[in-house]
């Protein structure tokens, strides 16, 4: 009975190897340029369907990243050579006002799909305000569709939209980690200039100064952090954040002009556990 | 005051006059006498323990060289030569196993029983390399040999129970003797309640409640040939921890081995061991007993470890050599689940212990030269390499936030030498020794996770790059004897280079809440450690007799902080009398002041104390069985105290009367 339960597991130590799996699978690029993608709206006119996807299949508050396709309706196929701008509109009782946002540009090796960005600072808690308006040119005839969308509200605050000492109005979204680790991961956010209602231009050339914290475990922070710096390749800000393990992380922001004047944030301490611009984090 | 100054006093000149036997193998404490006689040991060693059913850990703790680290009234961590843990190689039988907890609450020798084994060796310094690479030395719990006496069924039942904390044990013992056959089966149960400080007072959560089986079978395949197979589990739950935040509610081990054992004296060949083992260990540490904790949490840790050895023996005209060849392989997990106070977050978790694969192979030789009637040399080394390994890519990762350029392999290559001569004469007898010895940093010292030190109260971060911590160590032991006198002095001193331990690091946020920051293990350029040991004993007649030890050990690092955990001065006396029938010893044991005390590593100085302990015990004979008695009291005059290697100086027990019966038939 004795050597039956030792030699195997003897062998096992002796010959344990570890593998690795080559995935194999082909992807079939051709027929399906959306695979992995899953529909959130249509918003439809006479001549197209414009069909907007992500990977949830829903919008949420904060920082979206939405691939779009416009099919032909007549002809039931994908157009390939539209230049297209969006402008999302949110309707309040008094007045209305967009957000910050990228329009849409074809998606490098795709032929039919274009991608863009929209930041939506808030919503309704019914998910309702929002319409979207996309307007485009194929073959320089313009075309537009106006619909409303349902955006529904982020469980974590990952937009922040505030007032700076220099009496501007700015928004701060979370672009990255979507799926953060426990260790070191690339922090990445957009900071955008809320010049009236309807523009936001990017900001460059800022400074975030970031401390994670855990306010579930002491408000204990973790090592290696960097601050978020402006990367002109992309318009965003990058850092390194280090997470130590899951959970709930609070990140503290304080935001510095390219002078280094302190615009909006505080510093954290034993007194003052969080900033007044912070963004969350769970995992 | 003034009574310690008398036991002092009485000390004093008892030192002068007398002393404990030093050997460096402390006998089986256990009811099954007829087993010494067998195989001829000596029965009066073993007479003298003064219980029956005293735990591993009290067990060791005879031990000059050795103290306990308590943590609480169960699986207490030994020391030799002031070190701890990391620096000892602590083997079951040459095996080695490796405790689950991040904390050091499982130390393996709370995995095994005195039912369990046979002797404890105790190797000090690069002595105790045989089975693994150590600084402070090497402990191995001996397993029983094989017994091929023909004598069938003997049985033994053992019961026991103690005042303070309302300590029950229990156990059986059965064994099969034949010619070519033989086994051994046993059992033992142990409980204790909350046990008292002196004063009545109770230390909360310091019950435990352990069970231990063990089996042990042979078979000899031929006059030279025979094979063993030995199994033991143990399973300890609802151990409570009163010097620590946390507690257990399930340490449990199983330990299994297969061993083939080649004997003959007339070939060149002597002996030759050769073993195959596997051992599990399980760990969970919880808080769901303590009323007021500022986060719940979950500690569960598992390491498993599967080896070899195989050892032979040879002898040649005046040289007796030893070969050892071993190798092990360990895996080491431990996680950390906190559950937040806001229902609505989500829970906390990281890895302690990243997946930790440790492989180890290595070859030791002895060669035991006799250079004449009254001098012995002898030679050792051991090398051995080692490897470890991150096998999981989260725990990888969790520890590049410390250190980026962190790869999830590294290999080590460690070294031992250690040489001695002993000189032995009639009066006298000396032996002089050096040694060089490497270890790698422990899983913790290397890979650990924000492990919670509750003694100094910091963080610890393991520290992947430290190199092998070094050891030049010398150490002399003589001893004089004039008839019925006899004195002997024991020194080492160990020099350590790369010397091993936290450093606090002011930059970085604590994970416990409560603590007051982070250290991370670095590296001091050395460290110096001495102790000394003096023994005297003296004969008043045949029956009546009288030792004390008075020792002194002094720890220092190369940034001129002391050490922590050093013993203090120390001293033990004892007047024994003894029969075949009847014994009975007072003893009084006691430390110094800890003047040395360590503040800069979280320490605080430990006063004084001194206890006064009487133990007796009966051998009755009736027809061919026996009954044996071992009873007396423990901390006589009830004193409040705690000693420097008491954690967080959590109380010791208070007065206790205890009273075990064996029964041997």
């Amino acid at each position: 009975m004795k050597l039956k339960y030792i030699l195997p597991v003897l062998f096992i130590a002796l010959f344990a190897t570890s593998c690795s799996t080559d995935d194999t699978d082909e992807i079939d690029s051709v027929t399906n340029e959306v695979e992995g993608l899953t529909i959130v709206e249509e918003l439809t006119n006479d001549t197209h369907t414009i069909e907007l996807y992500n990977t949830s299949g829903r919008f949420y508050t904060g920082y979206n990243t939405i691939s779009l396709r416009i099919k032909d309706n007549a002809s039931n196929t994908y157009v390939e050579n539209a230049t297209i701008n969006w402008m999302p509109v949110m309707q309040m009782p008094t007045m209305q006002h967009s957000c910050p946002k990228t329009n849409p540009t074809k998606t490098i090796g795709k032929d039919t799909v274009y991608k863009g960005n929209i930041i939506y600072q808030m919503t309704n808690e019914d998910g309702s305000g929002w319409t979207l308006t996309v307007n485009y040119a194929i073959d320089e005839v313009d075309y537009s569709v106006s619909e409303e969308i349902t955006v529904s509200q982020s469980d974590k605050q990952n937009v922040a939209s505030f007032t700076g000492s220099d009496s501007k109005r700015y928004v701060v979204a979370m672009v990255k980690p979507n799926d953060p680790n426990i260790g070191n991961n690339e922090l990445v956010v957009g900071l955008y200039q809320m010049e009236n209602m309807m523009s936001f231009p990017i900001v460059e050339n800022f400074a975030l100064k970031l401390d994670p914290r855990m306010p579930g475990m002491g408000n204990h922070s973790s090592p290696n952090n960097t601050n978020l710096t402006y990367n002109s390749a992309d318009n965003l800000y990058h850092a390194n954040l280090s997470l130590t393990m899951s959970g709930y992380w609070v990140l503290n922001l304080q935001l510095l002009d390219s002078e280094g004047l302190l615009l909006k944030g505080e510093q954290v301490t034993t007194d003052n556990i969080q900033s007044s611009l912070y963004l969350e984090l769970e995992f | 005051m003034k009574k310690y100054i008398i036991y002092i006093l009485i000390l004093l000149f008892s030192a002068l006059t007398y002393a404990q036997e030093t050997d460096v193998t402390i006998e089986k404490d256990t009811t099954q006498l007829q087993e010494v006689i067998l195989i001829g040991q000596r029965k009066l060693s073993k007479y003298r323990q003064e219980k029956t059913l005293s735990s591993i850990d009290d067990y060791l703790e005879k031990s000059n060289k050795i103290t306990m680290i308590k943590r609480g009234n169960y699986a207490w961590e030994p020391t030799m030569n002031n070190m701890t843990s990391e620096r000892l190689n602590v083997t079951i039988d040459g095996m080695q196993i490796f405790g689950a907890c991040t904390d050091k609450m499982d130390p393996i020798t709370s995995y095994v029983d005195v039912s369990n084994l046979e002797k404890v060796s105790i190797g000090s310094g690069q002595e105790g390399t045989e089975n693994g690479h150590s600084i402070g030395g090497g402990i191995d719990l001996r397993l029983p040999r094989s017994k091929y006496y023909d004598n069938g069924f003997k049985t033994s039942a053992d019961l026991g129970y103690e005042t303070n904390g309302n300590y029950r044990t229990a156990g059986l013992d059965v064994a099969y003797s034949g010619n070519k056959f033989y086994m051994n089966a046993d059992g033992i149960y142990r409980k204790s309640d909350n046990y008292d400080a002196g004063n009545n007072k109770e230390v909360l959560y310091s019950q435990f409640e352990k069970y231990n089986l063990s089996f042990q079978a042979g078979y000899k395949l031929s006059d030279n040939h025979s094979m063993d197979a030995n199994l033991i589990y143990d399973k300890a739950t609802d151990v409570g921890y009163p010097a620590l935040p946390m507690d257990v509610s399930l340490a449990e081990a199983l330990i299994t081995s297969l061993t083939h054992t080649y004997k003959n004296d007339s070939t060149f060949i002597k002996s030759w061991e050769s073993k195959l083992y596997f051992n599990t260990v399980t760990h969970i540490m919880d808080d769901s007993k303590r009323p007021d904790v500022p986060i719940r949490m979950d500690m569960p840790g598992w390491s498993d470890t599967y080896g070899f050895y195989s050892k032979v023996g040879l002898e040649e005209k005046n040289h007796r050599l030893l070969f050892n060849l071993n190798g092990f392989y360990n895996r080491s997990i431990a996680e950390m689940t906190m559950y937040p106070n806001d229902p609505n977050e989500s829970v906390m978790f990281m890895y302690t212990w990243p997946d930790i694969r440790t492989l180890y192979s290595g070859l030791f030789v002895k060669d035991a030269i006799t250079i004449s009637d009254k001098e012995t040399l002898n030679v050792s080394t051991r090398l051995g390499f080692h490897n470890n390994t991150i096998g999981d890519q989260v725990g990888l990762e969790s520890l590049q936030i410390f250190y980026p350029e962190l790869t999830d392999s590294k290999n080590r290559f460690l070294k031992s030498f250690a040489t001695d001569y002993q000189f032995k004469t009639k009066s006298y007898d000396a032996s002089f020794g050096v040694g060089y010895g490497e270890r790698a940093p422990s899983v913790s010292e290397g890979y650990g996770f924000f492990l919670f030190n509750s003694f100094d109260n910091y963080d610890y971060i393991g520290n992947p790059t430290l190199n092998n911590e070094k050891s030049l160590e010398a150490n002399i032991k003589t001893n004089y004897y004039q008839n019925r006198f006899k004195i002997g002095v024991e020194a080492s001193y160990f020099y350590i280079m790369d010397y091993i331990i936290g450093e606090i690091d002011p930059t970085l946020s604590a994970m416990t809440i409560g603590a007051n920051g982070v250290r991370i293990y670095k590296a001091l350029s050395n460290a110096s450690i001495f102790d000394v040991y003096i023994n005297s004993s003296y004969d008043f007649t045949e029956k009546l007799s009288l030792n004390a030890t008075v020792g002194y050990n002094y720890g220092s690092g190369s940034n001129g902080e002391n050490l922590p955990l050093i013993k203090p001065f120390s001293y033990v006396a004892e007047v024994a009398y003894y029969t075949t029938k009847f014994n009975a010893a007072l003893q009084l044991e006691g430390n110094g002041n800890q003047s040395r005390y360590s503040s800069f590593y979280g320490e605080d100085n430990t006063a004084e104390y001194a206890v006064l302990n009487l133990n007796l015990g009966n051998i009755i004979h009736w027809n061919s069985n026996r009954i044996i008695f071992k009873y007396g009291i423990e901390n006589i005059l009830d004193a409040e105290y705690s000693t420097y290697a008491d954690w967080n100086n959590i109380p010791r027990q208070g007065r206790n009367f205890y009273m075990n019966v064996s029964y041997v038939f």
